[in-house]
């Protein structure tokens, strides 16, 4: 057991290997830091976490150290005495605010990060009103093409050196370096090796100034007016927990969310990037029924009764030929009350797994220059969906075994076909050409997706698929981690969330709210107890009990 | 007192002083092959400890003492680096052992090796010594030849490989810890301690850095033995708590406005005084001397009235300056200019700042700024409190940044002003020709 004192205030840490900055945070005391990064290895360069370090000694008197100490580097040990605000502390932390603003542009009206800017919040609760500088400051050149996502704005860099470290040691592809010395040291690339791995643009959210900035999100909108919600990455299985930032229905960007359950601290470019789909205008935006050749857009209500009473007519007739196809973008939620729904039809309906979207093979990080493997610290995996473990399990309770779309079309003969897409245009040839062939055979198609799908043209009922950020819900990543997506957008003005519209077929009364639907999903099917007790880091359903 | 011989610089003036030929007819490597038999490792730390040795290459920091840090009964490899990086402007006492004596300084390396069971040494030699480089290679290949590197030197048990490493010209490398990083191929920038080298150094092996000064001060102390060496110098100064005193002959390189710029080998603890009048023959021209600078730059300028002090570890410190430093004296007649001089100072450090921690990468850079602006005569009174300011939180204020190059740069800064404000003033208030102003710097004056 160790006892901490922060500003007097006593911090039992255990004994857990903390430095003074976490410890801090612990007792509610921010200590001002621009390098220090818990995912990266400490150099102690910015200078700005100096504190006042001391000692308690056993009579109870406190010895503090003539010198101040950065807090980032200096281990916790029992009996340390930690003061962050005395005039010493204070001093040391305005001077290394004035030292870093002496060459800063404070360009803040035209810089993306203002708003969130590490250097505007600790001018304001750490630094001196005025500069006194009044020389010439330093205009280094800005790097428009550091890499094709990411632009650098060299003079506003305070060289804390996160983005470097970061390319050497989570990626392991080590574009970035310093080039220069002194005040004139740059962030820069070598010629010909541009800042292109795949997790590169997480030196953006790095950054703790506006020096590096995504070329995605680069002036598309201030951060004062974003929404932000907590979600999943809906890219691969790998689940990174994300924020989505988004403003009057349009998302501007993914942003990681730290998770240690999850995928820890960062994201990659193809999950941060792969949003703009939601935001699209090609998307399916009103339900729709044809007869004969003819589309006609009409009201939910008449869809919901239209498409019960036709699948009612056909498994009256033939129950095993009512075929759900239940798509791994679905959440649990979602999942669940559509195979409700159909086993209500009949017990015989079938359900089938949608097709799993793969891309190559799993990609690890950090990459090695010398082709040594190294201590996986991320993936991007393979398969591009998801939530197949949520859809698994929902499959596995109502249908005994987890039966594929392509083998359950090569048995009994389908005379429904419920299809659930959300697919992105990623993987636009999810329904395969053969598949696509089986499906259009059958002479009714529900067919529900975010954009016209390889059987749109057979289909009976086109219906508006919601994307991840329209919705909510649990998604189950590769390794049985239960999160939870929240809805931040509205989606198509005529469209209607997915699990609204399998909450209607049921003929359940009310507005979707799919986190109080948990407890009904967990006596139902009990491997997804622990969903009761998920919180905001979410919950691993294959651990523990 | 009888007339001081100098030991370390006894064999320059010798014809081919440089090769192992003569160096070995003048006694050299007898004293190796003899510790060789006679002294266990142990024992000959505790020489050096005992001869109270201090490092030559500035810090002054015990040499035997920093040795026994060394991790007990680690299973090796230990390495042992020398700093031949002499970047400390005015600073040439190394140079000239290298150039002139290189068996010397590479008998006190072996030594010193064979005291800390280093197995490899490097020996860490700044760009711009292309002859001393030379040298030494020359007799790390000549020592390796006559069986005194190499596998089992001597018929002893003890091997060690020397590797010569030559600088791309950067002060930080000087820094032990920066010298450590850009051996190692990196950027320069010093670490943060701890790990101390000692414990995790070289390659994340216990490392010693030591100054080429210090290990030839190793060879003479094995030579002529540790009552030689104690029998000059100034002894621990009980006032001063854990002092451990300045014994020994000190290289002191003399250089500035004197008649005779030299480097001269002398007992520690004479005055700044004795040097300039007695070995650099007075100030030149006639002129009368306006201040000086200890033992190099980075200790801080002296003024004219304090020359009195005595030149060992303890003496500049007691009229404000940093220290001792590498001894180098540098003078400055009554016709300089302080702000000439202090502008030179900011501009080197500004260029050799290495850029890791803020308070030094900016600070030294808007220093010389202000100080340019002062030169070019557009200076505010206000800048001089700034300056002294920022001179003070660079690094004066310990540990706001991770190596002493921030110390380093803030000290003449700070004395510069304290001791010759009154300049400043007058310069500033225009009794000095202005330069005219371009561009922005015109724009914020007008302010």
């Amino acid at each position: 057991m160790a006892t901490v004192y922060i500003n007097d205030k006593a911090v039992d840490i255990g004994d857990k290997r903390l430095n003074l900055v976490q410890v801090a945070e612990l007792a509610g005391v921010t200590i001002p830091h621009y390098c220090y990064h818990p995912a990266l290895s400490v150099v102690a360069s910015c200078r700005m976490c100096l504190v006042e370090l001391g000692e308690k000694t056993p009579d109870g008197s406190v010895q503090m150290q003539p010198r101040v100490v950065p807090a980032c580097q200096t281990p916790a040990k029992d009996g340390a005495v930690v003061q962050t605000a005395t005039s010493k502390s204070k001093t040391a932390q305005g001077q290394t605010l004035e030292a870093l603003l002496l060459n800063h542009p404070l360009d803040c009206p035209v810089c993306d990060k203002a708003g969130e800017c590490k250097l505007q919040d600790y001018s304001y609760q750490f630094g001196f009103a005025e500069s006194r500088m009044v020389d010439e400051k330093n205009t280094p050149p800005n790097k428009p093409d550091l890499g094709p996502n990411i632009n650098l704005f060299t003079d506003r860099c305070i060289m804390c050196s996160r983005c470097v470290r970061f390319t050497r040691e989570i990626s392991g592809t080590s574009e970035l370096h310093i080039v220069n010395r002194g005040t004139h040291s740059e962030i820069d690339v070598f010629p010909g090796d541009p800042l292109n791995n795949k997790l590169a643009t997480n030196v953006v959210d790095l950054c703790p100034v506006g020096a590096l900035a995504s070329k995605d999100f680069l002036y598309s909108h201030r951060v004062w007016n974003l929404k932000t919600v907590d979600s999943v990455c809906p890219g691969c299985s790998t689940g990174c927990s994300i924020h989505i930032d988004a403003n009057k229905d349009v998302v501007y960007r993914l942003r990681p969310r730290e998770n240690p359950l999850a995928q820890g601290y960062f994201m990659c470019d193809d999950g941060r990037l792969g949003y703009h789909y939601a935001n699209s205008k090609n998307r399916l935006s009103a339900p729709k029924i044809r007869s004969g050749q003819e589309w006609k857009e009409t009201g939910w209500k008449e869809i919901v009764s239209g498409i019960d009473n036709d699948l009612r007519a056909v498994a009256a007739v033939n129950p095993k030929g009512v075929l759900g196809v239940l798509s791994p973008f679905l959440t649990v939620e979602e999942g669940f009350l559509l195979a409700q729904y159909l086993k209500s039809l009949s017990k015989d309906a079938r359900l089938a797994l949608g097709p799993i979207p793969v891309t190559g093979e799993d990609d690890n990080y950090p990459k090695t220059r010398n082709g040594q493997p190294a201590k996986v610290q991320f993936t991007i995996r393979q398969e591009k969906c998801p939530n197949r473990k949520g859809i698994e399990a929902i499959l596995q309770h109502f249908e005994g075994k987890i039966v594929h779309l392509r083998d359950s079309l090569q048995g009994e003969k389908a005379e429904a076909v419920f299809l659930t897409g959300g697919y992105p245009p990623s993987t636009q040839s999810w329904l395969e050409p053969n598949l696509a062939k089986g499906i259009s055979k059958t002479p009714l198609i529900i067919n529900q997706d975010l954009f016209e799908n390889a059987v749109a043209g057979q289909s009976k009922y086109l219906l508006p698929a919601a994307a991840f950020a329209e919705k909510e819900g649990t998604f189950v990543n590769h390794a049985g981690l239960a999160q939870g997506i929240k809805r931040i957008c509205s989606g198509p003005r005529k469209g209607r969330t997915d699990g609204q519209v399998y909450l209607d077929l049921l003929g359940r009364k009310g507005l979707l709210h799919a986190f109080s639907l948990h407890k009904e999903i967990a006596s139902a099917v009990p491997c997804f107890a622990p969903l009761l007790t998920m919180g905001p880091q979410g919950v691993n359903l294959e651990k523990g009990s | 007192m009888a007339k001081f011989e100098p030991v370390l610089l006894k064999r320059i003036a010798v014809d081919h002083s440089d090769s192992i030929g003569t160096y070995m007819a003048d006694g050299g490597y007898r004293g190796l092959t003899r510790a060789l038999k006679e002294y266990s490792p142990g024992q000959l730390v505790d020489l050096v400890k005992n001869s109270g040795l201090r490092g030559r290459g500035g810090a002054g920091f015990p040499t035997g003492l920093k040795w026994t840090f060394l991790p007990k009964d680690h299973p090796g490899p230990i390495y042992f680096c020398v700093n031949a990086d002499e970047s400390e402007p005015c600073t040439f006492n190394n140079r000239v052992l290298m150039e002139k004596d290189p068996h010397q300084v590479l008998e006190g390396i072996i030594l010193s090796c064979y005291a800390v069971q280093a197995s490899k040494v490097f020996i860490y030699v700044r760009y711009e010594y292309g002859p001393a480089y030379r040298a030494m290679e020359m007799a790390v290949r000549q020592a390796y030849e006559k069986g005194f590197l190499g596998k089992n030197i001597k018929g002893s048990p003890y091997s060690l490989d020397a590797v010569m490493h030559r600088g791309a010209a950067a002060y930080i490398c000087g820094e032990e810890t920066g010298l450590i990083e850009s051996l190692e191929g990196k950027r320069a920038w010093p670490r943060i301690k701890p790990p101390f080298p000692a414990v995790e150094g070289a390659f994340r092996k216990p490392t010693i850095v030591n100054n080429i000064e210090t290990v030839a001060c190793v060879k003479q102390i094995v030579d002529l033995g540790v009552d030689w060496f104690k029998s000059m110098g100034v002894p621990p100064n009980p006032a001063i708590p854990r002092d451990a005193g300045s014994y020994g002959p000190k290289l002191y390189c003399i250089s500035g406005h004197v008649q005779n710029p030299c480097l001269v080998e002398l007992p520690m603890g004479i005055t700044m005084r004795e040097l300039i009048d007695v070995h650099g023959q007075g100030v030149w021209k006639g002129r009368k001397a306006k201040g000086g600078i200890p033992g190099g730059i980075s200790m801080g300028v002296m003024t004219e009235k304090e020359f009195d002090i005595p030149l060992d570890f303890n003496g500049p410190g007691t009229v404000g300056c940093l220290g001792l430093g590498t001894a180098a004296v540098t003078v400055f007649d009554d016709q300089t200019s302080i702000v000439d001089v202090l502008y030179n100072i900011c501009r080197f450090f500004a260029h050799e700042s290495c850029g890791q921690c803020t308070p030094c990468r900016e600070g030294t850079s808007w220093m010389f700024k202000m100080v340019g602006r002062i030169r070019n005569g557009h200076g505010r009174k206000e800048d001089l409190n700034i300056l002294e300011e920022v001179g003070n939180q660079i690094g004066i204020m310990p540990g706001t940044t991770i190596c002493g190059l921030a110390d380093g740069a803030g000290w003449p800064v700070k004395n510069a002003i304290r001791k010759f404000r009154q300049e400043f003033e007058t310069y500033i208030q225009g009794g000095e020709s202005r330069k005219p102003l371009v561009g922005l710097q015109m724009a914020q004056a007008s302010h």
